[in-house]
């Protein structure tokens, strides 16, 4: 402490800079806590006040405590990766995974069952569901996509994660997003505004970390020593590049007073539809898709040990997938008050883009040649392939959706849900599950501590997977045909409610598959918890697991 | 071959590869979305279509808030059955003053485009209240403490004023009786109905919770929901007009 107070250690503009910063929002938030129209937005406004208060005081040690010269690039010439905040984000990743299958788990039961709502207005299907589409998709997916991305950047530019306190700005930043998006929807905060609940003030601070968060990235990319930014880089910067974009078009809102949560959409009606499947489509596309593409890039050749299958039909992938799935939202809106024009547009290029999904899947699977019998003994890599299958299945599906005529039946069904979830249960939480089975190793420096719990996993949740789509396929097309059946006199056969009991059955099997892969997942955190709390340490050479320079 | 060779400038230059990146993302959006704002035929033409009373609004902000949404669409597709269910199609007209727009993606519960006027305030009051005791096979939470709780409208006007910046035409007379409006829309034979029915053509005034002593978020959501599809009358509504 003393040598701390030398004049040899200046504090950095940066560290000084955020910490004024955040000091000012801390007395910004007390102010509008005092003078908040909504009790829950006063809660909002503490948590705020609470979160950046400790984050100066964070702040401040941390410049007590550390060396007078900041971290050094490289040591002996090898890069110095700095890789505590992709440790950060990957505990959060497994521990927001948990929490938001076990949420989407309760709100099935509660269609099945709906006593299960207890008459709580906190726990209601409407304010649970955001939560769970949220918890799922920003807070495991989104620790996903940046953990991995910290994690790939670094590794394929060979240089240390860009800034100093950024890197923490934004796993920190973006997992208090995270908590005041979900403690909103359960205090009755909400655009609802389908994958885009968050109010103003939220989206605001999310903006601020996003940026942060393309900064650091780009500045690494800046920083590389190889020559070329890998594939997985490019996909990782469209993600984060085209989120900005859909998040600040979607949800651009004025607030009623700085002092209360709720804010109007600059867009309204018809616009408003558009916009927002712009945003919510592109939200699967950029999001859910580009960002765990990079993932694919990443971890499947080094996990496989084999080079990308093919280099040109990834240059094809990537530039054909992001111009096409921009153009997809309308297909959430055929036969709707959108002119038809926009309609058929919508249809036509989610058609196209079954190419470059299935183009991306075979240079994904195809990459394993020569390298096949893996699958065998690797559940690891097994999982990460059936993901990219579960893509193909789920990229498929999506297009022929997409055809009016289907669509017509399909919309406002439970086959919508089904078709999310192959994709978010077998795509997208598969090859984040693989990942984090790679990264845990490969960041606390030990060997996974049992390939045959992986082996347990990967069963028991690809049958919960199974029983999931396979209810929701029939509950959807049953309600959709049941909807538009006709006696032989010509009057329409079903009254509403017969539709709705006739899907107690599915909601029920539904349920049991959210189950399993929930159990499943429960699996994969033990293997963890004992793969981080072993003793044991492995070399770094001469180890399978022990990622290529 | 050159072509691919060519790849490597956006390889190795990280501000082209964003550039690059930021106009290929553009195109769609931009084609799609730009027109709707221009286009005449986007939104037909229509009598009827009037903004929101307070109290709806009011309303229309709790169903908000529950995320209604979720599980009852507003959209209500040119097909037979949806048309025989539900009533006429949806036009866009009619959710022009929605912000947000509110036509779901998902009918877990029916649409509720047309649902105005279907049923009485009791049916409401009391599907709200314990939904199973009107429809036994029902699946939706029970939203019993909505009757029970008092609507916060004091800032209503802060609501209609920000509307009004982003281009609905709320008057400077509506914005100031604002609040008061509320207390007439929720009470039966209010003496200023008459006023209240000169600003919001067509409005319905009555106390919708069957509680006369409390004006309830309840009382909000159940004006709202029998306002929803009654603004155009299709006895009058002309569609070949709108083809353009």
């Amino acid at each position: 402490m003393a040598n701390a107070l030398s004049p040899q250690k200046p504090m950095a503009l940066g560290e000084g800079g955020l910490a004024l910063a955040l000091a000012a929002l801390a007395l910004l938030s007390i102010v509008v806590a005092a003078k908040a129209y909504t009790p829950e937005y006063a809660f909002h406004a503490y948590l705020f006040t609470a979160a950046s208060i400790a984050a100066v005081f964070a702040i401040i040690n941390r410049y007590f405590d550390r060396a007078a010269e900041p971290a050094p690039l490289t040591i002996d010439g090898k890069p110095n990766y700095n890789m505590d905040p992709v440790k950060f984000a990957t505990v959060a990743a497994v521990i927001w995974g948990i929490a938001g299958f076990s949420v989407g788990l309760y709100i099935a039961c509660e269609l099945a069952f709906p006593f299960l709502n207890l008459d709580l207005p906190w726990i209601t299907f409407g304010r649970l569901r955001p939560l769970h589409t949220s918890a799922v998709i920003f807070a495991f997916g989104g620790n996903v996509l940046i953990a991995t991305s910290f994690y790939v950047v670094q590794r394929t530019c060979r240089a240390r994660l860009a800034g100093d306190l950024a890197p923490w700005f934004v796993v920190l930043g973006y997992n208090f997003f995270i908590v005041i998006a979900g403690t909103g929807y359960l205090l009755g905060i909400t655009q609802s505004k389908e994958y885009a609940e968050p109010e103003w003030y939220a989206d605001l601070w999310l903006t601020i970390v996003w940026i942060t968060y393309f900064l650091v990235f780009l500045g690494t990319i800046m920083r590389r020593t190889e020559p070329h930014i890998y594939v997985a880089n490019w996909f990782y910067l469209a993600f984060i590049l085209t989120i900005a974009v859909l998040h600040l078009g979607n949800n651009a809102a004025v607030p009623i007073s700085i002092f209360s949560p709720k804010s109007y959409i600059v867009w309204s009606g018809v616009q408003d539809a558009m916009v927002q499947w712009w945003y919510g489509h592109n939200a699967v596309g950029f999001f859910l898709t580009a960002g765990f593409l990079a993932i694919m890039y990443y971890f499947i050749p080094k996990r496989a040990e084999r080079p990308i299958y093919s280099y040109r039909l990834s240059i094809i992938h990537f530039w054909s997938l992001i111009f096409l799935y921009i153009w997809a939202g309308p297909h959430h809106l055929h036969y709707t008050a959108l002119p038809d024009w926009a309609q058929t547009l919508g249809m036509t290029f989610s058609i196209m883009l079954w190419m470059p999904s299935w183009g991306g899947m075979i240079n994904g699977i195809m990459t394993l040649s020569g390298a096949w019998d893996k699958l065998r003994t690797d559940p690891v890599l097994r999982m990460m392939v059936v993901s990219v299958a579960f893509y193909g299945m789920s990229t498929f599906e999506g297009p022929m959706m997409s055809v009016k005529i289907v669509n017509s039946l399909s919309h406002y069904t439970d086959w919508t849900i089904g078709h999310v979830h192959s994709g978010a249960l077998g795509w997208v939480a598969y090859i984040s599950f693989g990942a984090i089975y790679c990264l845990v190793p490969w960041l606390w420096n030990r060997p996974l501590y049992s390939l045959k719990l992986v082996n347990w996993h990967f069963w028991i949740s690809t049958i919960g997977i199974v029983f999931y789509i396979t209810a929701m396929w029939v509950s959807g097309i049953l309600q959709g045909l049941m909807w538009r059946a006709y006696t032989n006199l010509g009057f329409l056969e079903y009254s509403f409610v017969e539709t709705v009991e006739a899907m107690h059955p599915f909601y029920v099997i539904r349920a049991l598959g959210g189950l399993l892969f929930l159990s499943g997942a429960l699996i994969m955190v033990w293997n963890l918890w004992k793969t981080v709390n072993s003793a044991e340490s492995v070399a770094p050479a001469g180890v399978a697991l022990a990622p290529a320079e | 071959m050159s072509l691919w060779s060519k790849h490597a400038i956006l390889e190795k230059n990280s501000i082209v590869l964003v550039i690059g990146i930021l106009i290929v993302i553009a195109i769609g959006g931009l084609v799609e979305i730009v027109p709707l704002f221009y286009l005449k035929n986007t939104i037909e033409k229509v009598d009827g279509v009037r903004p929101y009373s307070p109290l709806e609004l009011a309303g229309r902000n709790i169903y908000v808030r529950e995320g209604c949404y979720l599980c009852h669409s507003q959209m209500i597709r040119p097909l037979r059955d949806e048309v025989e269910r539900y009533g006429h199609y949806s036009l866009a007209a009619e959710s022009m003053y929605d912000r947000p727009f509110q036509w779901g993606s998902k009918r877990t519960g029916p649409d509720l485009a047309r649902v105005g006027g279907k049923y009485s305030d009791d049916w409401h009051r009391d599907h709200l209240r314990d939904p199973r005791s009107v429809v036994p096979g029902s699946v939706m939470p029970v939203y019993s403490w909505l009757a029970n709780a008092d609507l916060d409208y004091q800032n209503i006007a802060d609501d209609l004023k920000v509307q009004a910046l982003l281009g609905v035409p709320y008057s400077p007379e509506m914005i100031a009786s604002a609040a008061a409006d509320v207390v007439t829309q929720a009470t039966t034979d209010s003496p200023d109905a008459a006023a209240l029915a000169k600003r919001y053509p067509k409005a319905q005034a009555r106390d919708f919770d069957g509680n006369p002593k409390r004006i309830s978020e309840a009382d909000a959501l159940i004006a709202y929901l029998q306002l929803l599809g009654t603004q155009v009358d299709f006895k009058l509504y002309d569609d070949k007009a709108n083809i353009r």
